[in-house]
């Protein structure tokens, strides 16, 4: 009994350790990838490229459900304000929930699914087959290489999927609102100008992407380039980005919100 | 005047943790030649490898390399330095992303600001030294195993290598690939006048174009000698080797306690 407290004890000593330990190696290696981020800089045809791997191809599912959400927060914001006889209101709480948060965080959210786990999978399966370590043999640094324009690929991507979101969520928001419903078009629109701010609310929305763009990407390639060069490590490894980021980015919104909305309004 | 070795390693031990995987070896593999190292699974050859590319460091000794100690480069010198080494991984480790043209091409964009219009005429080039000119628009998920491999080949050529490392280049190829590769290996080491270090299983192909081999077992070199030398040789591990006996110096059972005890069965037959 008292060998397997202290066996208990161990096993969780045994995990801070290796989480401290695996948070300052991918810290490590994050600071690696800014610093060889200038190959890919300078040829900015690199970044190009997966630009359209990791942008682009999101765009879709962006698209959609950027659409659904808005059409949803029509509805929903509708049926409340109406109680109230403030059914005008409607273009401003669409517009606010989707550009302070539901853009960012979802979009985020989405784009961590779709490209982070595209990205570490990649990577990983690259690691796996040799592919970077034939690329070192040919002197040619991976990090600088493979790692760094995708990272600078997603971190640009991350705030323009945001704000093509938030754009697909507003038009939903009036197709539900002001098409089906029949709110008035001019109420809606004015509504909507008068009451989002363009420091408050849409800048700070995007600064919210830009971390959340960092953060998943950062974590994308991290997982990729770290994965076990096995066929059960790359699954784990795209589970895990996954999963980190999902739990980063409603983390860091949290933070960010706290630090951005106090005393506003 | 440049050193007739290209390659010298001496009193090299590796250790991976505890575990110990080279122990004292030395070697030389002078320039022009095509130098086998054969040993059985885990025995340290792909070690071997991976110490003369500098992409680990030894526990004691060195390699040296054109006259380098490897282990004491810095980055960018180690860098300088793989670009005159070529690699052809195990299944060729082509980039999956990239056309065979593509591939070929990686390293003169990477090191080189040749105009577009010279890099096709070298990468065609290389690619005919394989017999894939015809292929140069395919993607590699559309090549054979000994096509992926010959391809690889024509990339670790690409910058005229002064050495070019195999590691297990005859894996799971079928008789007529096996037989291309075997003679490509020879043909572009004497062509190109380049070192070739060729870790392998394949006994019998390797010997038809190798000149030297280094027997390596349980991390020290067990034998060495020409290909006439070594089919000849009555040395136990040798014989065992070249001939695919399953009896002699090495077991065939990993080593473990008595059968008997691992059954729990002890007390039955005291």
């Amino acid at each position: 009994m008292r060998r397997s407290i202290v066996a208990n004890i161990q096993d969780i000593g045994h995990r801070v350790i290796e989480s401290v330990w695996r948070l300052g190696h991918a810290s490590r290696f994050f600071i690696l990838v800014l610093l060889k981020s200038g190959t890919c800089l300078r040829r900015f045809g690199l970044v190009m490229r997966e630009l359209y791997y990791t942008g682009v191809l999101s765009l879709i599912i962006i698209v959609v459900s950027g659409l659904f959400v808005g059409m949803v927060l029509g509805l929903q914001g509708y049926e409340t304000l109406q109680k109230y006889g403030s059914e005008s209101a409607v273009g401003t709480l669409v517009a606010l929930s989707l550009v302070r948060e539901l853009g960012p965080v979802v979009a985020a959210l989405l784009f961590a699914s779709r490209a982070g786990s595209a990205i570490t999978a990649e990577i990983g399966l690259m690691k796996a087959t040799e592919q970077l370590a034939a690329m070192g043999m040919m002197a040619v640094d991976p990090i600088a290489r493979v790692v760094a324009p995708r990272f600078w690929a997603g971190v640009i991507s991350m705030p323009l999927l945001a704000a093509m979101f938030s754009v697909m969520g507003v038009f939903g928001g009036y197709l539900v609102a002001v098409v089906f419903i029949g709110v008035d078009a001019g109420s809606f629109w004015s509504q909507m100008q008068s009451n989002v701010d363009f420091r408050f609310d849409i800048m700070n929305g995007f600064i919210k992407s830009c971390f959340f763009g960092v953060a998943v990407t950062a974590i994308a390639v991290y997982e990729g380039y770290d994965a076990p060069p096995t066929a059960e490590g790359v699954s784990g490894a795209t589970t895990r980005t996954v999963v980190t980021s999902a739990l980063v980015i409603l983390g860091l919104d949290f933070i960010l919100t706290a630090f951005m909305f106090r005393g506003v309004g | 005047m440049p050193s007739e070795n290209l390659i010298e390693i001496s009193d090299l031990n590796f250790s991976y943790n505890t575990h110990s995987i080279l122990k004292g070896i030395n070697m030389t593999m002078p320039r022009g030649k095509v130098i086998a190292i054969m040993g059985g699974s885990g025995s340290g050859k792909t070690t071997l490898l991976r110490l003369i590319s500098g992409a680990i460091n030894p526990s004691s000794g060195y390699v040296k390399v054109a006259g380098q100690v490897v282990h004491e480069l810095d980055r960018d010198a180690l860098f300088k330095m793989r670009r005159k080494m070529g690699m052809l991984f195990q299944f060729g480790a082509l980039f999956t992303d990239l056309s065979v043209f593509d591939n070929v091409a990686f390293q003169m964009r990477e090191h080189t600001d040749l105009p577009e219009s010279m890099i096709r005429d070298l990468v065609l080039l290389k690619l005919h030294a394989v017999g894939l000119r015809g292929a140069h628009n395919l993607m590699p998920n559309e090549l054979s195993g000994g096509m992926a491999r010959r391809v690889a080949l024509a990339r670790s050529i690409a910058l005229d290598p002064m050495l070019i490392m195999y590691d297990e280049p005859f894996t799971g190829l079928d008789p007529i690939s096996l037989s291309v590769i075997g003679s490509l290996i020879r043909r572009l080491t004497d062509a190109l006048g380049m070192t070739s270090i060729v870790v392998t299983h394949d006994v019998q192909e390797s010997l038809k174009i190798v000149d030297y081999v280094y027997f390596i077992a349980d991390g020290v070199i067990a034998a060495q000698g020409t290909p006439q030398e070594v089919s000849a040789s009555v040395a136990p591990f040798v014989h065992q080797f070249v001939h695919g006996k399953e009896d002699g110096p090495v077991p065939f059972h990993y080593p473990a306690q008595a059968y008997i005890k691992d059954l729990n069965l002890e007390g039955d037959f005291a």
